[in-house]
């Protein structure tokens, strides 16, 4: 979309999911035979600290695997949005969990695209599935990569753990790709 | 009393002073693999000191560790061929000062190899100093006023600190200073090596011994201060025997 | 690393937890045992490294991995095991020095690594890969280079390739060198004589002068058959970029971004720290006009730069100490500021 590689961004609190996230683009680029990088930074506390995980997508080979600039920062809490809105690319894209974010940020020369995240995981019955919410938004807004990807990435990265929440984050995700026009 | 050379020992001159207690313990556990019919199978450790040199004593196999470093050793070895039977030879500072940590974690884990602990209240190799086992008031290079309560802390007790870890199966205090605790010695010596076959975990033996060269004794007077003063610290006995209910 | 290792055959690990390598023992303590291998976590990191001794001697292929104030702990050991001759593999995923330093990044332990670090005259063999595939293929090989050459061989990598991911392709394990017999296993004198392992040379006096002299042949002889080294874009470069690890990736983007703006700017980024590949320097020191080195340390590498072209052009240095990494927007900077 915007250069040669898709750098990424996923930020929210510990505990919101963001490195599960990053984990699931980067196993859906993965499965489309595309070159991926991820990092995950972590805040000091292992709980409720701030989190980001960086995934670079690209066709081509990926040199360095550092996300300074992101050309997407998927939004998961207030903190997030303060902190990583400023390093978005010109004409950059932010995906938004408007609810955990009251204040949207003050760039006008990035695009958008607001979702109220865990209001709809709330809704399917469990909150920890924000952040598959807020990836079926970004799919569906960007195309990066088709959504049979992402849904067998959660199949694989569930199955072997926690079998039982497969369907949950299959709806979840169906949600995000629903709840953008 | 049998004065054939056992095949787990060299037929050769020693390095050691005359008096000091090491051939004695060599002579001893020669004897008891020899006995065992373990001569093949077995792998010993040489520590850093006076005992370094084992291995041109010793007929098997033989790795030389690092200072205090046997009990890390052994445990991979003996991990890694838990059919063959691992011991670490070890001085009183290369098991109780220096290698403190790889002693207690591989007695705690229960390592399933044995430790003949040389417990000579000195340093030998190095002339003379103080070792975790000197006594009180004792002489060294280092303690020239004789070794200090107050400053330097009375002597380490290897066997009780052990009797305490769940993981060790065996513990036993003798020396080699009579013919008498010498028989004991092969006893308990034997006992040690009898376990780590049976597959009963850690068996440490501790060895008083001489060494009247930095003690500055005879031979003769060496062996009284062993029996005199040295047992009266380092009581001899079973500390621990898993087999005793 | 862990999949590779095991892989390769490596049926003993020992180690101690330490930000940012823990993912290593932890993976190993679950995967290796149902290899059939051993997995200990050592009480110290001495504890762990003299554990490698035994198992090497005891003769599996073994491994252990640390990060920077854990590999210190390590020296005394790796000492004795070059001194013994005996092969293993220890990875040192670096973090920010000195002391505690942090849990960032760094390539600090440069000079502990090819200078030496433990005690004596030895070399250990140090690998430096760049990316999680470079890693899988890296740890294979070094488990044959150690067997190979009976030599420590020191995986230095960096907290980032210790926590980033990257797809790798696994491949079946396959000799890299020709493994020679091992002859001095200890296992028990069963049908042959008694074996010794040791480092001790007292006597005669010559004897520990005679084995210096058979190291210095042998490290000759690996200077001489082993050195990894990869070249981007040197044929016509006027500016050399010098970088390894993870720092030569960063450099990639900034040497391509220079090439946009038609600066002949190419990077080598050597493989092997030692042997340190000589060899890919003088041969672009011909064309370059001027060597510019990045690394994340003050200033370590760069004297094997300097040396590599016998001081015979400017060496530029761009380095970050502290656990902190350049970005590709600094070194590119850089390379406008000293491409002329």
């Amino acid at each position: 979309m915007l250069n040669k590689h898709t750098k990424i961004i996923v930020a929210g609190f510990g505990g919101q999911g963001v490195v599960l996230a990053g984990n699931i683009l980067a196993r859906s680029a993965v499965m489309e035979d595309k070159h991926v990088t991820g990092m995950v930074s972590y805040g000091a506390e292992m709980r409720g600290g701030t989190a980001n995980s960086t995934v670079i997508i690209s066709d081509s080979k990926i040199a360095s695997p550092f996300v300074v600039t992101p050309d997407v920062a998927i939004i998961l809490n207030q903190p997030s949005l303060d902190r990583f809105e400023p390093l978005i690319v010109k004409n950059g894209l932010a995906v938004i969990n408007t609810s955990l974010v009251s204040q949207s940020g003050s760039r006008d020369d990035i695009e958008r695209v607001n979702i109220e995240a865990s209001d709809i995981a709330n809704s399917l019955g469990n909150k920890r599935t924000a952040n598959i919410v807020i990836l079926g938004a970004f799919i569906k807004k960007t195309n990066l990569l088709k959504p049979e990807s992402v849904i067998s990435a959660i199949e694989e990265l569930f199955s072997s753990k926690k079998p039982a929440l497969v369907e949950v984050n299959i709806k979840a995700f169906n949600a995000g790709l629903d709840g953008v026009k | 009393m049998k004065f054939k050379k056992p095949e787990s020992l060299y037929d050769r001159n020693t390095h050691y002073c005359p008096g000091c207690g090491h051939g004695i313990v060599h002579r001893i556990i020669g004897e008891v693999i020899d006995e065992l019919g373990i001569r093949e199978e077995t792998i010993g450790t040489a520590p850093v000191g006076c005992a370094v040199l084992l291995y041109d004593y010793f007929n098997f196999d033989v790795i030389e560790c690092a200072h205090g470093r046997p009990p890390a050793v052994a445990t991979a070895m003996k991990r890694i061929h838990p059919d063959k039977i691992v011991f670490t030879y070890q001085g009183d500072g290369d098991l109780a000062a220096i290698g403190t940590a790889e002693m207690i974690h591989a007695a705690n884990r229960g390592e399933n190899f044995t430790t003949i602990f040389v417990n000579n209240a000195i340093y030998g190799m190095t002339g003379g100093q103080m070792a975790p086992t000197t006594l009180v008031g004792q002489r060294t290079t280092t303690t020239q006023k004789g070794r200090d309560l107050i400053k330097q802390g009375p002597p380490l007790k290897v066997c009780e600190l052990l009797s305490s870890l769940d993981g060790v199966a065996y513990l036993e205090r003798v020396a080699v200073s009579t013919a008498k605790d010498s028989m004991k010695a092969k006893k308990a010596i034997k006992k040690a090596f009898q376990n780590q076959i049976d597959g009963k975990g850690y068996s440490l033996v501790e060895v008083l011994s001489m060494c009247p060269t930095d003690w500055k004794l005879s031979p003769a007077q060496a062996v009284g201060f062993v029996n005199d003063e040295m047992k009266k610290v380092f009581k001899p006995g079973v500390y621990k025997d898993t087999d005793v209910k | 690393m862990c999949q590779a290792a095991i892989e390769a055959g490596c049926r003993f690990f020992a180690g101690y937890p330490i930000t940012p390598q823990n993912e290593v023992p932890e993976y190993m303590s679950s995967h290796l045992p149902e290899a059939g291998g051993i997995f200990i976590q050592a009480e110290s990191e001495l504890a762990a490294i003299n554990m490698i001794f035994g198992a090497s001697a005891a003769g599996v292929r073994c491994m252990t991995s640390s990060s920077s104030p854990g590999v210190s702990l390590k020296q005394e050991g790796i000492s004795y095991i070059a001194a013994a001759e005996l092969p293993c593999v220890i990875a040192n995923m670096q973090r920010g020095g000195p002391g505690l330093g942090n849990i960032r990044a760094s390539q600090g332990d440069y000079f502990q690594a090819v200078k030496g670090g433990g005690h004596g005259d030895y070399r250990i063999i140090v690998l430096a890969p760049s990316t999680l595939p470079e890693i899988y293929e890296l740890t294979m090989a070094a488990f044959d280079y150690a067997d190979h050459y009976r030599n420590p061989v020191l995986i230095l990598g960096d907290g980032i390739l210790g926590q980033m991911a990257e797809p790798i392709e696994l491949k079946p394990y396959k000799p890299v060198v020709e493994l020679p017999e091992k002859d001095y296993i200890l296992d028990g004198c069963k049908g042959r004589e008694p074996r010794i392992v040791k480092t001790l040379l007292l006597r005669p006096a010559e004897a520990l002068v005679e084995f210096n002299e058979y190291l210095k042949v042998k490290y000759a002889r690996i200077e001489s058959e082993l050195k990894l080294c990869e070249q981007y874009l040197t044929e016509d470069a006027e500016l050399v970029v010098a970088a390894y690890g993870i720092t030569a990736r960063i450099a990639i983007d900034a040497i391509d971004a220079a090439r946009e703006k038609g600066l002949k700017v190419g990077l080598i980024r050597p493989i092997t720290l030692w042997p340190f590949p000589n060899e890919a320097f003088k041969e672009v020191v011909g064309r370059a006009k001027k060597f510019l080195v990045v690394e994340m340390s003050n200033g370590q590498f760069v004297d094997d730069v300097k040396l590599a072209i016998d001081c015979s052009r400017p060496v530029e240095f761009l380095g970050t100490g502290g656990g902190w990494y350049p970005t590709p927007e600094k070194i590119f900077e850089k390379i406008e500021a000293v491409y002329k």
